[in-house]
Protein backbone atom coordinates (compact mmCIF):
# COMPACT_ATOMS: atom_id res chain seq x y z
CA UNK A 1 0.00 0.00 0.00
CA UNK A 2 1.56 3.28 -1.06
CA UNK A 3 -0.60 5.43 1.17
CA UNK A 4 -2.80 4.91 4.19
CA UNK A 5 -5.59 7.34 5.09
CA UNK A 6 -7.38 7.24 8.44
CA UNK A 7 -10.27 9.54 9.30
CA UNK A 8 -11.09 10.66 12.80
CA UNK A 9 -13.51 13.24 14.11
CA UNK A 10 -12.54 16.12 16.41
CA UNK A 11 -15.75 18.00 17.09
CA UNK A 12 -17.14 19.03 13.71
CA UNK A 13 -13.74 18.70 12.05
CA UNK A 14 -12.60 15.60 10.17
CA UNK A 15 -8.90 14.91 10.56
CA UNK A 16 -7.37 12.70 7.87
CA UNK A 17 -4.12 11.13 9.03
CA UNK A 18 -2.10 10.47 5.88
CA UNK A 19 0.83 8.05 5.94
CA UNK A 20 3.07 6.90 3.11
CA UNK A 21 3.52 8.14 -0.44
CA UNK A 22 1.30 10.59 -2.31
CA UNK A 23 2.39 9.96 -5.88
CA UNK A 24 0.77 9.48 -9.27
CA UNK A 25 -1.47 6.44 -9.15
CA UNK A 26 -2.72 4.87 -5.96
CA UNK A 27 -1.57 7.57 -3.56
CA UNK A 28 -3.05 10.53 -5.40
CA UNK A 29 -6.24 8.65 -6.20
CA UNK A 30 -6.79 7.62 -2.59
CA UNK A 31 -6.43 11.20 -1.37
CA UNK A 32 -8.76 12.52 -4.09
CA UNK A 33 -11.39 9.87 -3.28
CA UNK A 34 -11.19 10.56 0.44
CA UNK A 35 -11.75 14.29 0.00
CA UNK A 36 -14.58 13.80 -2.50
CA UNK A 37 -16.25 11.33 -0.15
CA UNK A 38 -16.17 13.79 2.73
CA UNK A 39 -17.49 16.63 0.58
CA UNK A 40 -20.30 14.44 -0.75
CA UNK A 41 -21.32 13.75 2.84
CA UNK A 42 -21.47 17.45 3.62
CA UNK A 43 -18.27 17.56 5.67
CA UNK A 44 -16.73 20.95 5.10
CA UNK A 45 -14.07 21.24 7.79
CA UNK A 46 -11.15 19.01 6.88
CA UNK A 47 -7.67 18.85 8.39
CA UNK A 48 -5.02 16.89 6.48
CA UNK A 49 -2.35 15.56 8.84
CA UNK A 50 0.68 14.98 6.59
CA UNK A 51 3.14 14.19 9.38
CA UNK A 52 3.75 10.63 8.18
CA UNK A 53 3.94 11.40 4.46
CA UNK A 54 7.29 10.03 3.36
CA UNK A 55 7.16 11.15 -0.25
CA UNK A 56 5.15 13.44 -2.50
CA UNK A 57 5.56 14.16 -6.21
CA UNK A 58 4.04 16.76 -8.53
CA UNK A 59 0.90 14.67 -8.84
CA UNK A 60 0.52 14.63 -5.07
CA UNK A 61 1.08 18.36 -4.86
CA UNK A 62 -1.53 18.80 -7.57
CA UNK A 63 -3.93 16.69 -5.57
CA UNK A 64 -3.47 18.92 -2.52
CA UNK A 65 -4.20 21.97 -4.68
CA UNK A 66 -7.24 20.37 -6.33
CA UNK A 67 -8.54 19.24 -2.96
CA UNK A 68 -8.12 22.71 -1.53
CA UNK A 69 -10.00 24.22 -4.48
CA UNK A 70 -12.79 21.65 -4.31
CA UNK A 71 -13.34 22.09 -0.59
CA UNK A 72 -13.14 25.89 -0.79
CA UNK A 73 -15.61 26.01 -3.70
CA UNK A 74 -18.04 24.01 -1.60
CA UNK A 75 -17.81 26.60 1.15
CA UNK A 76 -15.52 24.45 3.25
CA UNK A 77 -12.05 24.79 4.76
CA UNK A 78 -9.08 22.50 4.10
CA UNK A 79 -6.04 23.02 6.32
CA UNK A 80 -2.70 21.22 6.51
CA UNK A 81 -1.01 19.86 9.64
CA UNK A 82 2.50 18.59 10.46
CA UNK A 83 4.29 19.07 7.16
CA UNK A 84 7.52 17.13 6.84
CA UNK A 85 10.56 19.09 5.71
CA UNK A 86 10.28 17.49 2.30
CA UNK A 87 6.64 18.47 1.78
CA UNK A 88 7.23 21.95 3.19
CA UNK A 89 10.21 22.50 0.87
CA UNK A 90 8.22 21.43 -2.18
CA UNK A 91 5.29 23.68 -1.29
CA UNK A 92 7.68 26.58 -0.83
CA UNK A 93 9.49 25.93 -4.13
CA UNK A 94 6.16 25.81 -5.96
CA UNK A 95 4.95 28.98 -4.17
CA UNK A 96 2.03 27.09 -2.68
CA UNK A 97 3.05 27.23 0.97
CA UNK A 98 1.27 30.50 1.59
CA UNK A 99 -1.83 29.33 -0.31
CA UNK A 100 -2.57 26.78 2.40
CA UNK A 101 -3.31 27.38 6.05
CA UNK A 102 -0.50 25.31 7.57
CA UNK A 103 -0.19 24.36 11.25
CA UNK A 104 2.38 22.53 13.34
CA UNK A 105 0.06 21.76 16.26
CA UNK A 106 -3.26 19.99 15.93
CA UNK A 107 -4.85 22.00 18.73
CA UNK A 108 -3.92 25.24 17.01
CA UNK A 109 -5.23 23.98 13.70
CA UNK A 110 -8.54 22.95 15.27
CA UNK A 111 -8.98 26.39 16.83
CA UNK A 112 -8.31 28.03 13.46
CA UNK A 113 -11.58 26.79 11.94
CA UNK A 114 -14.48 29.24 11.87
CA UNK B 1 31.67 -0.01 -22.10
CA UNK B 2 34.00 2.98 -22.61
CA UNK B 3 33.32 6.62 -21.85
CA UNK B 4 31.23 8.69 -24.27
CA UNK B 5 32.24 12.06 -25.72
CA UNK B 6 31.46 13.71 -22.37
CA UNK B 7 33.73 11.28 -20.54
CA UNK B 8 30.73 9.61 -18.91
CA UNK B 9 30.50 5.84 -18.63
CA UNK B 10 27.12 4.18 -19.14
CA UNK B 11 26.35 2.19 -15.98
CA UNK B 12 22.70 1.38 -16.73
CA UNK B 13 20.86 0.92 -20.00
CA UNK B 14 17.32 -0.45 -19.81
CA UNK B 15 14.21 -0.61 -21.94
CA UNK B 16 11.22 -0.09 -19.66
CA UNK B 17 7.52 -0.81 -20.02
CA UNK B 18 5.28 2.25 -19.90
CA UNK B 19 4.02 1.57 -16.39
CA UNK B 20 4.18 3.19 -12.97
CA UNK B 21 5.94 0.05 -11.71
CA UNK B 22 8.78 0.83 -14.13
CA UNK B 23 8.92 4.35 -12.75
CA UNK B 24 9.19 3.09 -9.17
CA UNK B 25 11.95 0.59 -9.91
CA UNK B 26 14.00 2.98 -12.06
CA UNK B 27 13.78 5.70 -9.44
CA UNK B 28 15.05 3.34 -6.73
CA UNK B 29 17.90 2.22 -8.99
CA UNK B 30 18.94 5.81 -9.68
CA UNK B 31 18.89 6.71 -6.00
CA UNK B 32 21.09 3.69 -5.18
CA UNK B 33 23.59 4.62 -7.90
CA UNK B 34 23.62 8.28 -6.87
CA UNK B 35 24.17 7.32 -3.23
CA UNK B 36 27.09 5.12 -4.22
CA UNK B 37 28.44 7.99 -6.33
CA UNK B 38 28.62 10.12 -3.20
CA UNK B 39 25.59 12.39 -3.26
CA UNK B 40 24.09 13.45 0.07
CA UNK B 41 20.54 12.88 1.22
CA UNK B 42 19.15 16.23 -0.01
CA UNK B 43 20.61 15.66 -3.46
CA UNK B 44 19.34 12.07 -3.49
CA UNK B 45 15.83 13.31 -2.77
CA UNK B 46 16.08 15.83 -5.58
CA UNK B 47 17.61 13.43 -8.10
CA UNK B 48 15.02 10.77 -7.30
CA UNK B 49 12.13 13.18 -7.64
CA UNK B 50 13.46 14.66 -10.88
CA UNK B 51 13.95 11.23 -12.42
CA UNK B 52 10.47 10.15 -11.25
CA UNK B 53 8.87 13.23 -12.79
CA UNK B 54 10.73 12.68 -16.04
CA UNK B 55 9.80 8.99 -16.19
CA UNK B 56 6.16 9.78 -15.42
CA UNK B 57 6.14 12.26 -18.29
CA UNK B 58 7.58 9.58 -20.57
CA UNK B 59 5.22 6.74 -19.65
CA UNK B 60 2.10 8.90 -19.22
CA UNK B 61 2.30 11.92 -21.53
CA UNK B 62 4.79 10.48 -24.03
CA UNK B 63 3.74 6.86 -24.36
CA UNK B 64 0.21 7.11 -22.93
CA UNK B 65 0.82 3.97 -20.83
CA UNK B 66 0.79 2.00 -24.11
CA UNK B 67 2.04 -1.59 -23.74
CA UNK B 68 3.38 -1.24 -27.29
CA UNK B 69 5.64 1.71 -26.44
CA UNK B 70 8.83 1.59 -24.41
CA UNK B 71 10.99 3.99 -22.45
CA UNK B 72 14.75 3.90 -22.96
CA UNK B 73 16.49 4.68 -19.69
CA UNK B 74 20.22 5.22 -19.27
CA UNK B 75 22.50 6.33 -16.46
CA UNK B 76 25.95 7.68 -17.37
CA UNK B 77 28.52 8.58 -14.78
CA UNK B 78 31.89 10.20 -14.38
CA UNK B 79 33.65 11.06 -11.12
CA UNK B 80 31.91 14.45 -11.00
CA UNK B 81 28.79 14.07 -13.15
CA UNK B 82 25.66 11.98 -12.85
CA UNK B 83 23.62 11.93 -16.05
CA UNK B 84 20.29 10.27 -16.76
CA UNK B 85 18.67 10.07 -20.17
CA UNK B 86 15.05 9.07 -20.67
CA UNK B 87 13.62 8.54 -24.12
CA UNK B 88 9.98 7.89 -25.03
CA UNK B 89 8.11 7.09 -28.23
CA UNK B 90 5.54 9.86 -27.97
CA UNK B 91 4.65 12.77 -30.21
CA UNK B 92 7.04 15.13 -28.43
CA UNK B 93 6.53 18.55 -26.92
CA UNK B 94 8.00 22.02 -27.02
CA UNK B 95 9.39 23.41 -23.79
CA UNK B 96 8.09 26.87 -24.68
CA UNK B 97 4.55 25.47 -24.78
CA UNK B 98 4.70 24.31 -21.16
CA UNK B 99 2.97 26.87 -18.91
CA UNK B 100 4.88 28.40 -16.01
CA UNK B 101 3.36 26.80 -12.88
CA UNK B 102 4.42 29.79 -10.77
CA UNK B 103 2.44 32.29 -12.84
CA UNK B 104 -0.54 33.57 -10.87
CA UNK B 105 -3.02 32.22 -13.42
CA UNK B 106 -1.48 28.73 -13.13
CA UNK B 107 -0.70 28.58 -9.43
CA UNK B 108 -3.89 26.73 -8.49
CA UNK B 109 -3.81 24.25 -11.35
CA UNK B 110 -3.93 20.61 -10.35
CA UNK B 111 -1.07 19.63 -12.65
CA UNK B 112 1.85 21.00 -14.64
CA UNK B 113 4.64 21.16 -12.03
CA UNK B 114 6.75 18.20 -13.15
CA UNK B 115 9.18 19.99 -15.47
CA UNK B 116 9.51 22.83 -13.01
CA UNK B 117 10.58 20.41 -10.27
CA UNK B 118 13.03 18.66 -12.59
CA UNK B 119 14.71 21.97 -13.33
CA UNK B 120 14.68 22.95 -9.67
CA UNK B 121 16.57 19.86 -8.54
CA UNK B 122 18.96 19.16 -11.41
CA UNK B 123 21.93 21.20 -12.63
CA UNK B 124 21.27 20.64 -16.32
CA UNK B 125 18.13 19.75 -18.21
CA UNK B 126 17.75 19.39 -21.96
CA UNK B 127 15.22 17.97 -24.40
CA UNK B 128 15.72 16.74 -27.94
CA UNK B 129 13.46 15.15 -30.50
CA UNK B 130 14.18 11.62 -31.66
CA UNK B 131 13.79 10.26 -35.20
CA UNK B 132 11.36 9.08 -36.41
CA UNK B 133 9.43 9.96 -33.28
CA UNK B 134 9.88 10.38 -29.57
CA UNK B 135 11.63 12.64 -27.12
CA UNK B 136 14.81 12.22 -25.13
CA UNK B 137 15.32 14.18 -21.95
CA UNK B 138 18.74 14.49 -20.32
CA UNK B 139 19.18 15.31 -16.64
CA UNK B 140 22.56 16.10 -15.09
CA UNK B 141 23.58 16.51 -11.48
CA UNK B 142 27.11 17.64 -10.70
CA UNK B 143 28.70 16.07 -7.65
CA UNK B 144 29.84 18.50 -5.00
CA UNK B 145 28.74 21.77 -6.56
CA UNK B 146 27.26 22.83 -3.25
CA UNK B 147 24.04 24.11 -4.73
CA UNK B 148 21.38 23.83 -2.06
CA UNK B 149 18.43 21.62 -2.94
Amino acid sequence: MSVNLTNRQVGDITVIDVAGRITLGEGSSALRDALRDLISKGQKKILLNLGDVSYIDSSGIGELVSGFTTVTNQGGQLKLLNLTKRVKDLLQITKLYTVFDVHDEESTAIRAYN
Amino acid sequence: MGPDTNGDVCTVEQVLDSTLESVDSAELLVIDLARTAGFGEDDLMGIGLAVRECLVNAVKHGNGFSPMKKVRFRVLQSPCRFRVTIGDEGAGFKLEDVPDPLAPENLMRGSGRGLFLIRAFMDEFSVRGLEPHGTEVTLVKVLGNGRPT
